[in-house]
């Protein structure tokens, strides 16, 4: 092995400064691509300089719920579906805060649809990491609200025969200002589109197709986790600007990658600042912060 | 400390229950408050709204109770001093983060305005069937804290002895009101802000590299100190089952320290949080035992009853969990019996009976929707003498 | 001259095999070496080609490989802006 060092650093990996490192090694298994979207996020902090104290993750309940537990930053593992409305509570409460929302997809699209639809309507000012494996993993692999149809899964032991759902549609129509979806095998793409989200005001979605090779990739007999990356790089064409309606996914389809939506307008605090004065002018207290003493 | 006068509407008002709770939240410090619609609660977040803008704050009326009861989390979380305002149904939905706040000790107060049940009930009448849910309602081991206000002006004052004890113990406190309270309408008196006594949030003075978020203080008390997010603590909470350090633990010993140390937390405080308002009960044949709005048509049958020469004494509850089980012990010791009236079909009168350990308890029952008869309550009484 | 190299944390690994087919210089393969949890960490089979861009760093989902540059100062060090 060559690892000659000509400066007498050490190097480091670029994820440990972020990882708690007395809790590794981690849950997650052989070939999960979880773990590849927290070295994406961890590159996403360093290169924008992102202000660590007041950097939060607050995570639903899942495989990628845990990811709160292993980063070293001010984080909240909630209930199951519940990340968007604590993260509203504490970005309203400090909004000097820059929150993360980092959850599953039967956490963000099942349990907490409701919440989702109604950030987005809100243009609540969330970076929400959604991290689609497509399944319920933790749990044993259930059917998710994106399983797509035929798939096998625990409850659906003869095949789904829903149509799974397009989150970037359903985000996008209920007004978010920024949806990008990749997959795990886009690491690069990945990081920067959580760079741009970190600097984008409003509600912000990133969808990272992600491998589960225990549960979905095994039940429905294609592979492991390497097999599902090496897919994702067969199958996936980038269609920036694509018609949110029309990057539906399948089972063994095409997947359409790239940022898809990215436009401006005001955040609900904004909104909800600009309101007051118009109503209460004078009268109207701004605070910053909602801290008590 | 005292209370910040921005938040207090210092002076003599006339104000219904609803409106005089939103007064005490303020006047506590709250600063956020998300909620959802429901009658009867839902004056108390209107006026929330309505008066936040001016005194510096955040009010946000979620989709959902679901997200109400989580959102005000956060924003703890964040900072602030915050509450949600519900009744029956959606305090049904609530349950679950409740025990999220219990495990992650996180302080906030729930009202509940409770009208009749079950299900979608009697949502603009009166009764008092929460109590129960109230204490156990949601899943697991876990301690919370109950009061109950009789009158508007206690909707004022222990709503924020409500925020006061769920600072002092980092612990979610029900504010279990009921329509008939909430929705009448009496004289409050509103002090000036230095007379108010505010508890604190108990930051911690620790530097990061020595704080744990769930340590045993070493002063005795059970009760952690907190930091809030954005102050480079860089801490993990989870509802699962932790550790000192907050990280995940999921052992049998460490479930027994967590939920021991929660248990104990409140039950060894449990002299200290009793909070009653009595009266002949020393020399007593029978107490009659009443909270929230049953204590006042219930007052009337104590007074009916002591004109006749019977010797009844009244204790109404202030604080009705922790369940004042001492109290109710040392009374039984010199009653003859105890007469719970309650609108509901025999909630806290279970609570009285195991407590009194044998004394004889009468239960009055209602099943809700209105207010008892005095008549019916003297004769509960009556039969209780015999 | 290898512009780069590699470092492992074998103890990590768990052989899902992203490294060594996602490198662009293909770097890397499964050694017959065993960890304590019987996985087959990567190795170099080509170190000399190994440029240090770090992607089986951002790859791995386990955090046990990573690559920089020889000869400069690791980037992560002054990624690390944490106290």
């Amino acid at each position: 092995m060559s690892e000659v060092d000509f400066e007498c650093a050490e190097p480091v990996n670029p994820v440990e400064p972020f990882l708690r490192s007395d809790r590794m090694p981690h849950i997650w298994c052989p070939g999960c691509g979880i773990g590849t979207t927290v070295n994406c996020f961890t590159r996403a902090l360093i290169d924008s300089k992102a202000d660590l104290e007041k950097l939060v993750v607050v995570s639903g309940i899942g495989c990628t719920g845990r990811v709160a537990g292993y980063v070293k930053l001010d984080s909240f593992h909630t209930t199951h579906g519940r990340a968007i409305p604590f993260a509203t509570g504490l970005k309203l409460a400090n909004p000097n805060l820059t929150v993360v929302v980092y959850a599953g997809d039967g956490d963000l699209s099942a349990i907490g649809g409701n919440h989702l639809i109604h950030a987005a309507r809100r243009n609540i000012d969330l970076k929400v990491i959604c991290v689609n494996n497509l399944i319920y993993g933790m749990t044993g692999g259930q059917t998710a609200p994106t399983t797509p149809e035929h798939a096998t899964t625990s409850t659906n032991p003869y095949g789904t025969f829903e149509p799974g759902f397009n989150l970037p549609h359903l985000v996008d129509a209920a007004g978010a200002v920024y949806v990008a979806r990749w997959t795990a095998f886009h690491v690069r793409q990945v990081a920067r589109s959580m760079q741009e989200a970190f600097k984008k005001k409003g509600f912000s979605f990133i969808e990272i197709i992600s491998p589960c090779p225990t549960l979905y990739q095994r039940r429905n007999k294609m592979g492991d986790g390497l097999d599902a990356m090496k897919y994702y790089k067969q199958a996936s064409k980038v269609k920036n600007g694509a018609p949110t309606g029309e990057v539906g996914l399948t089972k063994t389809g095409e997947i359409a990658v790239g940022k898809f939506v990215d436009r401006d307008r005001p955040d609900y605090r904004e909104l909800m600042v600009h309101q007051f004065h118009e109503s209460l002018g004078a009268e109207y207290v701004e605070t910053g912060e909602c801290a008590c003493s | 400390m005292k209370a910040d006068p921005a938040g207090v509407l210092t002076g003599v008002h006339f104000l219904d229950g609803d409106h005089a709770c939103c007064e005490g939240a303020l006047a506590a410090g709250a600063r956020f408050a998300a909620g959802y619609p429901i009658t009867p609660s839902t004056e108390v977040v209107e006026r929330f709204a309505a008066r936040v803008p001016k005194v510096g704050g955040t009010f946000i009326q979620m989709e959902d109770e679901l997200a109400s009861s989580i959102a005000i989390q956060g924003a703890v979380w964040g900072g602030a001093k915050a509450f949600t305002v519900t009744s029956g149904p959606g305090f049904s939905l609530m349950m679950e983060h409740i025990g999220y706040a219990a495990m992650t000790e996180t302080p906030c107060v729930f009202v509940d305005v409770q009208r009749g049940g079950p299900s979608t009930g009697l949502p603009t009448l009166p009764a008092q069937s929460d109590m129960m849910q109230a204490r156990w309602g949601s899943h697991g081991d876990y301690e919370i804290i109950a009061l109950c206000p009789n009158s508007p002006q206690e909707c004022f004052a222990l709503t924020i002895t409500a925020f006061n004890l769920s600072e002092k113990y980092r612990v979610p406190v029900m504010f279990m009101m009921d329509e008939c309270v909430g929705h009448m309408t009496e004289k409050v008196i509103i002090p000036p802000a230095d007379q108010i006594e505010i508890e604190p949030r108990r930051k911690t003075q620790k530097k990061p590299d020595n704080y744990k978020p769930y340590a045993f203080n070493g002063d005795g008390s059970l009760v952690p100190e907190i930091a809030h997010a954005g102050e480079g603590y860089k801490f993990h909470i989870t509802g699962l089952t932790h550790d000192e350090r907050g990280y995940p633990a999921m052992t049998v010993s460490a479930q027994q320290k967590l939920v021991g140390r929660l248990r104990d937390k409140i039950r060894k405080a449990a002299e200290d949080l009793v909070l009653v308002e009595q009266a002949n009960t020393e020399d007593a044949d029978v107490v009659v035992v009443s909270y929230g709005i049953t204590s006042r048509v219930a007052q009337r049958a104590v007074d009916e009853a002591r004109a006749k020469g019977l010797k009844v004494g009244k204790l109404r509850l202030k604080i009705v969990w922790p369940f004042p089980d001492q109290l109710i012990k040392k009374l039984a010791q010199r009653a003859k019996a105890f007469v719970v009236p309650e609108l509901n079909l025999g909630q806290m009168a279970r609570e009285v009976e195991r407590a009194a350990g044998g004394v004889k308890t009468v239960c009055v029952p209602h099943a809700g929707g209105g207010v008892h008869q005095p008549e019916d309550i003297l004769k509960a009484i009556q039969e209780a003498m015999r | 001259m290898a512009k780069g190299t590699v470092k492992i944390v074998v103890e990590r690994c768990k052989a899902c095999g992203f490294c060594v087919e996602f490198c662009p210089t293909k770097v890397l393969a499964l050694s017959p070496a065993f960890n304590s949890k019987g996985y087959h960490p990567p190795h170099m089979v080509n170190p000399e080609k190994c440029s240090g861009c770090d992607l089986c760093g951002m790859y791995c989902p386990d955090f046990a490989i990573f690559g920089y540059k020889m000869g400069e100062k690791s980037e992560s060090k002054e990624a690390a802006h944490e106290s």
